[in-house]
């Protein structure tokens, strides 16, 4: 094993173990932070496997945007310091099913798929920001489509599910 | 050779070295900008400011780094205790990140050996730096929650919306730049602004970097997350003694940050200003001048956020808030879009061309119907029953007055005089 795959194996040990803690955890901001560490260790495979663009994508978008809003949406409502009783629902087994279910399937799927594909890690432009720019607006531009449209209309039904203003009078309203 | 190259040959105490001088610059800066911030308040608003300690107070900084850390330390009851220490790493570490990838200056010699004035030339570097930015608002948030009392809680709530909102705007001001340059690498950017600099050719961008600047490090006018007036001193209302230095030293480090930054990306970096480039063949473009220029306009930006602070009055949260996202973040995509237009527009054909002629004048439209009209939102939609709260009805007629008997006239006008006419209005609405 080289260095870089010592160090891989080890960032992936520490991206699981975090995760396992985020559902495990009886805290609640507490499962968040564990969420930022899953997140940063997964950017750091990126810039181990010389992604640069997408480690530190990664860190900006999950680590600073995501789990930021999480946390704001958790200190909106309750901010509850200390362990909260009521997180585990009765639908552990069932949960359980369904998670090594779906990870069964990314598993196979990716070694069935990309098991025996190569990239040659010195080569510095796989990772670059013009190399991935070209991929995903050469190759993958139709996904890339859906997915804006997919947000689009995420942010424009949150836009009308939040404001009371506007759609039908209710009852009560002048 | 270029600038990775250079840089990748770095011996081990060069680099060493590098890390050192950073972190000193940004202590010893920090503690400038406190002395500076502290005196030039003071002479904005006709008082002295601090001038006790050395000549015109300069030792006042040193004076405090002695006097804080031997206040009483104090942990609320209520605290979560490892979240609440860690709370404060989690400020001041991500902005060292940032000055890491910041180019002090071009090629020179130290000891013989040739490097350049920077400490790693990462070819996502704007990247770098935003993301350093993104994770250092996770101290604010988190020292907000764990104190475990309302104040703090509100002040940390403020910062995350605040934060993400104004990094939107920011980061598409960069897009701006990036879009010129064609490279994320900081060394690169200032490369490409050995004539105009962005700072006058992508003047929208600059403007709103300026503004989201401010409000990325939560200073007046947009300190709403630690607003004294309202939040007594915000997140870090419950940090005492050292733990508070480091959110002040952070603040003031983030502020040097976002400085480095805005200068590399719109003030030409380490480049010469105007008049002087023209001095003798690049003469100060060269050496160690540079790092003179490069540290003089973050000197500039410090004061401007000096400035700012002792001029405008904070804003109220929701006109901050419709600021950042009606205002700077449309403004920015609509000057990303004209400017791809004209970067490409020598290339157009006669169809490329009326194509964006019609989405300009779409554009025309849509800002036409994004003008507010006067009328309130809300009006005539108010619930009449007031949905169970005690609400009085909107077409609440006022009472007739009551005739009154002479004597409680007299009475009445008694009460008046003893009150200066102080009624006078209320008796004009009836």
């Amino acid at each position: 094993m080289t260095a870089a795959e010592i160090v891989f194996v080890l960032l992936g040990v520490v991206a699981l173990a975090a995760a396992v803690l985020v559902v495990t955890t009886r805290q609640l901001v507490r499962a968040a932070l564990y969420l930022v560490l899953s997140f940063g260790a997964i950017a750091a495979c990126f810039l181990v496997l010389t992604a640069e663009l997408v480690a530190w994508v990664q860190v900006l978008i999950y680590v600073g945007a995501v789990v930021v809003l999480l946390l704001f949406g958790i200190m909106l409502t309750r901010a509850p310091i200390g362990p909260t009783s009521d997180l585990d629902s009765r639908n552990r087994p069932a949960a359980i099913v369904v998670a090594v279910a779906t990870a069964g399937v990314l598993v196979t799927v990716l070694v069935r798929g990309f098991g025996d594909a190569y990239v040659d890690l010195g080569e510095p432009s796989t990772g670059s920001a013009s190399g991935i720019g070209a991929n995903i607006f050469r190759y993958w531009v139709l996904p890339f489509e859906i997915l804006s449209v997919l947000l689009l209309a995420a942010l424009v039904g949150a836009i009308v599910l939040s404001r009371t203003d506007i759609g039908p009078p209710k009852d009560g309203d002048g | 050779m270029s600038r990775a190259e250079l840089l990748a040959d770095d011996p081990i105490w060069l680099i060493l070295l590098k890390v050192l001088c950073i972190f000193l610059f940004a202590l010893l800066t920090a503690m400038i900008t406190v002395w500076a911030e502290r005196r030039l308040i003071g002479r904005m608003q006709n008082r002295p400011g601090p001038n006790r300690v050395g000549p015109f107070g300069l030792l006042q900084p040193i004076a405090d780094a002695i006097k804080m850390p031997f206040k009483e330390e104090i942990v609320p009851r209520t605290a979560d205790k490892v979240t609440y220490r860690l709370a404060p790493v989690l400020a001041l570490s991500p902005t060292m990140i940032g000055l890491a990838v910041m180019p002090f200056g071009p090629e020179v010699s130290i000891f013989g050996e040739r490097t350049v004035l920077q400490l790693v030339d990462l070819p996502v570097g704007v990247l770098v730096v935003l993301a350093a930015a993104s994770i250092g608002v996770y101290g604010v948030v988190l020292a907000g929650w764990s104190s475990g009392t309302p104040y703090p809680l509100l002040g940390g709530l403020r910062s995350a919306a605040q934060v993400i909102s104004y990094e939107i705007a920011m980061g598409l001001a960069i897009v701006a730049v990036i879009l010129q340059t064609h490279s994320l690498s900081l060394g690169d950017i200032v490369d490409s602004q050995q004539g105009l600099w962005f700072g006058i050719a992508l003047f929208p961008a600059f403007f709103i970097y300026l503004v989201a600047m401010v409000g990325e490090t939560n200073r007046a006018p947009f300190d709403l997350p630690e607003a004294e007036s309202e939040l007594v001193a915000g997140f870090h209302t419950e940090y005492s003694s050292m733990k508070f230095v480091i959110f002040y030293i952070a603040e003031y480090i983030n502020m040097i940050v976002v400085s480095a930054m805005g200068t590399t990306l719109f003030l030409g970096g380490y480049m010469a200003p105007w008049p002087i480039s023209l001095i003798g063949d690049n003469y100060f473009n060269s050496g160690w001048w540079p790092m003179l220029w490069f540290i003089g306009k973050i000197g500039l930006a410090l004061f401007f956020f000096i400035w700012l602070r002792g001029t405008l009055p904070r804003y109220r949260y929701d006109q901050f808030m419709k600021l950042g996202w009606k205002f700077l973040v449309p403004i920015s995509l609509v000057f990303i879009v004209a400017l791809t237009v004209i970067n490409v527009f020598d290339q157009l054909s006669t169809t490329g061309i009326l194509i964006s002629a019609g989405f300009f004048i779409l554009l025309l439209i849509a800002l036409v119907m994004m003008i507010p009209d006067r009328r309130e939102p809300r009006a005539g939609r108010v619930p009449l029953s007031g949905g169970g709260y005690p609400v009085p009805p909107i077409d609440l007629q006022i009472p007739s007055k009551p005739r009154r008997t002479k004597q409680a006239r007299s009475r009445a006008g008694r009460r008046q005089t003893v009150a200066a006419g102080a009624k006078e209005g209320d008796d004009g609405v009836s």
